[in-house]
């Protein structure tokens, strides 16, 4: 029963830091990279 | 229909919805939609040409090696959100890299296949050192705008980006192939090689995702329940685990996928995963 109210607890604290994240326009910062190729992740550079 | 073979269907699912624009495995092109910027919970690298989201460990060295340094909220929330919810579940069943691991395991092989390394309980301690070294600390304190992890290590980059972009874009990229590159292919082989004969070497020593979901394993919704009263200690389950966990000791511990082999093999069904916590009727063994 403790676990599971600590599960309770951790899944409100990503709920508020995603929110906290989504007000910061940390989405669109994931997108604007995630669209990219990235040089470094396929190892050119 | 065997518990082993659902689990392989929703990790081949899962590999192909993450992936589910093959146009760019043709094209080259990488998806540019609206939902590359939601983080995938498994390692799945974005430049891959068919990946519809965000790798989860780019996005957060994205946050960590820009320059003034911003805590990665979003990035965090949805890791710690995952992991809340499945733990290493992630591993066993969502992640394409393990997929990638457990079919070349399944390739036959002339000799014995290995359990796990000499020094396996140092070598498992790797994946933190991974995560706190190239994840968090090079990105966050040396080095500006480089994403050591994926530019050093990530076999997931090489194997679904840098391969099929490099034959993909022909002369262009050729040009740009050099040691790094070399570097990384060598790497993304020996691990995959590797693979053959031990049981998904990267998410045992190498993993900084397999590091931190093995972290919210204890606590996650989703979970192993070890029935301490049904248990007779025969040991069958310890003897079985891929990743040489004991389940009736440390049913929920940080190396535990969820593969289910252990529930299966146990003679007196004293484990089961799940939600709840109570134990299933006990089935009637077959004589």
């Amino acid at each position: 029963m403790k676990k599971r109210g600590f599960t309770v607890l951790t899944l409100v604290l990503a709920a508020g830091l995603v929110i906290t994240g989504l007000t910061q326009g940390q989405a669109r910062e994931v997108l604007m990279k995630a669209v990219r190729v990235c040089l470094e992740c396929i190892g050119i550079g | 229909m065997g518990k082993g073979n659902v689990r392989l269907r929703i990790q081949i699912l899962a590999a192909l919805v993450q992936n589910a624009d093959f146009r760019g495995f043709f094209t080259g092109r990488i998806n540019q939609g609206a939902l590359k910027s939601v983080c995938v919970p498994g390692l799945n690298c974005y430049s891959c040409p068919g990946a519809l989201g965000a790798c989860p460990i780019g996005s957060l060295q994205a946050f960590l090696s820009s320059r003034p340094v911003r805590f990665p909220y979003y990035v965090v929330g949805l890791l710690l959100f995952f992991g809340a919810l499945l733990g290493r579940a992630v591993c066993g069943f969502l992640c394409p890299f393990g997929l990638a691991q457990d079919l070349l395991h399944k390739l036959p092989f002339p000799r014995r296949k290995l359990g796990a390394f000499p020094g396996d309980r140092l070598l498992r301690k790797l994946k933190y050192a991974v995560l706190l070294v190239l994840v968090i600390g090079l990105p966050a304190l040396v080095l500006d705008y480089v994403p050591a992890f994926c530019k050093y290590l990530c076999p997931a980059g090489t194997l679904g980006g840098g391969i099929p972009l490099v034959l993909l874009h022909g002369e262009r990229l050729h040009l740009s192939v050099g040691g790094l590159f070399f570097w990384k292919l060598a790497a993304a082989l020996v691990i995959l090689l590797l693979s053959i004969v031990i049981f998904r070497p990267f998410c045992k020593y190498l993993c900084p995702l397999g590091a931190l979901y093995g972290l919210t394993n204890p606590i996650a919704l989703y979970r192993m329940h070890a029935d301490a009263g049904r248990c007779t200690g025969c040991g069958a389950c310890a003897r079985a685990c891929p990743m040489q966990v004991d389940p009736s000791k440390t049913p929920n511990s940080p190396e535990c996928i969820r593969c289910g082999v252990c529930t299966r093999c146990c003679p007196a069904q004293a484990l089961h995963l799940g939600i709840r916590s109570g134990a299933p009727e006990r089935k009637e063994m077959k004589s």
